[in-house]
């Protein structure tokens, strides 16, 4: 099955009721994209399809033929995303095994709407869980992102 | 937490009944096993020739900073060069066993920093005298001479300088080390590190997806591996037709196990695919068959009541029974707290290579307990502990969950059978239906004020499971049943002289465990809400009610002084109300919670949370923010909505759509001010969490005159206090 993962293109042995997440982990040895509840009820596995955030438990390797899938690890070539770079400089992440998906989320946020309201984080945020409770700095981060303050 | 435990007292609980005991000797176990090329002074230091210095982390990572924290520690007192610091996780091995847990090695009870503080303050002097003896030696000037700048030693008379890596090329670790003593340490006021807020060390590699969790971990010809349980914890199996899940591809075969079925195949989505494809008829009889959280609620709230049955004393002061028929008014109510479940973002897993033979086993996993691995895979094994390597990765959450052996075995178990490295990851469903949940709890309170307006008699009654009994029970036996974790912060600060504190132990068959702030979770609520119901019917202001009865203590008057200064607490606010609740379990902290409520639905609405805190010296102030924010949330999830029920023996609950955990849209802001005292550090992790549920609870008796006395605070809950 051909698609392109992080701008390079991709043939996996994969059945096209397989789901994206453990393609990504198990196959491909992507490990950032994480594991949380398998019904896209966390946001734990938030990649990026053709640009857009979607949840990779819920997606069958059959949507993702021929698309373009960006994870975590291909987000930027050397990890300076600013949403990455604010990530770090407002010390967002605890324990950090949401935060794939939270970054993952926040960047294409941030690429369809470069200075959201707090309103608009809060909406496309929400879906994604954190257990540490580092919503605030979320936010936070976002904002500074958008704010080019990074 | 305040457990006295021996290394030779450990017993560990598995599953399924059944129980491993040993007796380690230490004798035979490995010392440290983060020597290289470098010099190694210690267990924890060791200065490479190229300068950089590795220093291991006396805790395991699992969102509380400790892998940064332990490490800024030794290198303080080390005087190193912090940039040149790379810290890796602590091996298991019990040479790295906390003082806080009579020396087994366990990150748990916010017990790292106040345990590991000095002793590793101390290993890093060391590591620095090591240094300074050998250059003394090496340029024959008196050690007095010598003095160091961030991994230089420099001779001030002749202007020599060497950097650590140089000095490591040729000094000796001596045969006796020098000995340190509190006198050879820093004054605060020399601390170049502590009190910085340092970048935490693995969060670069988080960000990019880099950093290995237990569920990352890999080796070579691995096979994957579920476990299905029966619904009904302790239920053998009557009857198996596995016949459908070998049909199911990538399913390699299907075992047995003493606690249920295992499915090992190619990947996750096959022995999960596979284990919800057996067929299982499990036997009737198991002793969780009637548990209903339902009906144990009102049970346990009517044995708390009932003062005619006796609890173990916990806690005697005065004469209670005197002071409350004296008082000039008393005071009486019963809270109750459900059933939680941990959450932990990462469910639990593990990945075990067994040996052919049998005898030893290399384990990865995203552990808390690295020293009861050891010895609960060495019992499974029939071996010894020093033949299990265990391998920590970095944890997605904790919470005590990850304290429990059940997810290890079944690794090691299913590696056994099949002579492959196995990795078990617990799908979400697994995780939450067997989860070692939160105790549920009911408490009675009474407390009398005398004529003067002070507390003059103080009674509280908890009942509920214990956990050490189950974890530990050689512990939960020398405590005579003082089941630490369950009674945890049943203690005031208040002052009070005619006490009498009480623990009923009701054991109904079904595991409960620790979880974040366990009993002060639920102590704190009932002593705090209680607190705020005495103030109401004086007609006093809760803040100031709490100050004059911690006026004996100033440090936690000034956390309340802070918290209420934080909120404005004298502000009115329309169609919203404030309420307070203090916690000294770990560290004193105050919050202050600002709600609305719909009082429609019952549905409450936590829109901000100041907390102040004060846990003694500081090591990182944004990392004790970081934590205090975070335990708020929790707290103020746990308090609004986390509830298992169980019916009939069965969770209820499988998934994050019927166990919600608090969303952004839902979360309070969280403003939190850390005040640094020069007293030794106490524990940040948990203590962030006992008062988030208490202050909503009295913000909204506040607001609308409605006292909920029961967690979580679920809209129905709420109407009902609303119509009472």
């Amino acid at each position: 099955m051909v698609f392109i993962l992080n701008g390079r293109q991709m043939d996996v042995s994969a059945q096209p009721d397989e789901t994206l997440l453990w393609v990504l982990r198990e196959k491909l040895r992507l490990t950032g994209t994480k594991y949380g509840c398998g019904m896209a009820m966390c946001g734990s596995c938030t990649v990026h399809l053709d640009g857009q955030a979607v949840r990779s438990c819920v997606t069958r390797m059959q949507h993702v033929e021929g698309k373009r899938v960006t994870t975590i690890e291909g987000l930027s070539p050397d990890g300076t995303h600013p949403v990455q770079k604010a990530w770090l400089t407002e010390q967002v992440l605890q324990c950090g095994y949401c935060q794939s998906g939270q970054i993952m989320q926040a960047a294409a946020l941030l690429a369809k709407t470069p200075k959201p309201t707090r309103a608009q984080i809060v909406q496309a945020m929400n879906g994604n869980l954190c257990r540490c409770g580092t919503y605030g700095r979320i936010v936070r981060a976002i904002e500074r992102a958008a704010r080019g303050e990074v | 937490m305040a457990i006295e435990i021996s290394r030779r007292e450990f017993v560990v609980g598995a599953t399924a009944g059944l129980t491993f005991a040993f007796a380690l000797d230490l004798g035979r176990v490995a010392r440290a096993a983060a020597q290289s090329a470098g010099l190694s002074p210690n267990v924890w230091v060791t200065i490479n020739p190229d300068d950089t210095i590795t220093i291991v982390s006396a805790a395991v990572e699992m969102g509380q900073g400790s892998m940064t924290g332990m490490p800024v520690v030794v290198a303080e007192e080390l005087d190193a060069d912090w940039s040149k610091v790379k810290v890796i996780p602590p091996p298991g091995n019990p040479a790295y066993g906390n003082p806080g847990f009579g020396g087994a090695q366990i990150t748990a009870g916010s017990r790292t920093t106040r345990s590991f503080f000095t002793p590793l303050r101390l290993a890093g002097a060391q590591a620095r005298r090591v240094l300074l003896d050998a250059v003394a030696a090496e340029w024959n000037v008196p050690v007095s001479e010598l003095s160091t700048e961030p991994s230089v030693i420099v001779h001030q008379r002749s202007g020599r300088r060497i950097s650590y890596g140089d000095v490591a090329k040729f000094a000796k670790v001596p045969a006796e080390l020098p000995k340190m003593t509190p006198a050879d340490l820093k004054k605060p006021a020399q601390f170049r590190l502590i009190g910085k807020s340092l970048p935490r060390v693995e969060l670069p590699d988080k960000v990019v997806g880099r950093a290995k969790f237990g569920i990352d971990a890999e080796v070579p010809d691995m096979i994957y591996g579920a476990v299905l349980r029966p619904p009904i914890p302790g239920s053998g199996i009557d009857a198996l037709d596995d016949s459908a899940a070998r049909a199911v591809p990538g399913v390699i075969d299907v075992i047995r196990l003493p606690w249920g079925v295992g499915v090992v195949g190619t990947g996750f989505e096959a022995v999960h695919k596979g284990k919800a494809a057996l067929k299982v008829t499990w036997k009737k009889g198991a002793r969780a068959e009637g548990y209903d959280t339902d009906q144990l609620i009102g049970e346990y709230a009517a044995i708390a009541a009932t003062l005619s049955k006796p609890g173990l004393e916990l806690h005697k002061e005065g004469d209670f029974a005197q002071a409350w028929a004296t008082a000039a008014r008393t005071f009486s109510a019963v809270y109750v707290s459900d059933h939680c479940y941990h959450a932990t973002m990462e469910p639990v897993n593990a990945l075990a290579r067994v040996s052919a033979d049998g005898t030893s086993c290399e384990l990865w996993a995203p552990t808390q307990s690295p020293g009861i691995n050891q010895l609960a895979v060495a019992g499974v094994l029939k071996t010894t502990p020093d033949k299990v390597t265990v391998n920590v990765m970095l944890l997605g959450g904790g919470f005590g969950r990850k304290v429990e052996q059940d997810f290890v075995l079944d690794a090691v178990l299913l590696s056994k059978a099949t002579s492959k490295p196995v990795k078990v990851v617990w799908s979400r469903e697994d995780d939450v239906r067997n989860d070692k949940m939160r105790p549920l709890a009911a408490q009675f309170l009474q407390a009398g004020i005398d004529a003067d307006g002070n507390l003059s008699a103080w009674r509280h009654r908890i009942v509920g499971a214990s956990a050490l009994a189950r974890l530990l029970p050689p512990v939960y036996e020398r405590l005579k049943g003082k089941d630490e974790i369950l009674i945890e912060g049943h203690e005031i600060a208040y002052s009070c002289r005619n006490q009498l504190h009480e623990y009923l132990r009701e054991d109904r068959g079904y595991d409960v465990g620790p979880w974040r702030a366990v009993g002060a979770g639920y102590n704190k609520f009932a002593i705090e809400s209680f607190i705020d119901e005495m103030a109401a019917a004086q007609r006093v202001d809760p803040v100031a009610f709490r100050l004059r009865l911690l006026a004996h203590d100033a440090r936690a008057r000034r956390v309340v002084e802070e918290a209420a200064r934080m909120a404005d607490w004298g502000r009115k606010r329309p169609g919203r109300a404030l309420g307070i609740a203090f916690s000294d379990a770990w560290s004193n902290v105050a919050s202050v919670a600002e709600v609305s409520v719909d009082r429609k639905s019952g549905r409450i609405y936590v829109h901000n949370v100041w907390a102040a805190v004060d846990p003694g010296i500081v090591i990182s102030p944004d990392n004790v923010a970081a934590q205090i924010e975070g335990a708020t949330i929790f707290g103020v999830s746990h308090a609004l909505q986390e509830r298992i029920t169980i019916s009939q023996g069965v969770v209820q609950q499988s998934n994050f759509h019927d166990y919600q955990i608090l969303r952004l849209a839902d979360a309070p802001d969280v403003r939190v001010k850390v005040i640094s005292t020069d007293n030794d550090p106490t524990g940040i992790g948990e203590a962030g969490l006992p008062p988030a549920a208490p202050a909503v609870a009295n913000a909204v008796a506040a607001l609308t005159g409605a006292r909920v006395r029961q967690l979580p605070m679920l809209p129905e809950r709420v109407l009902a206090a609303l119509r009472a």
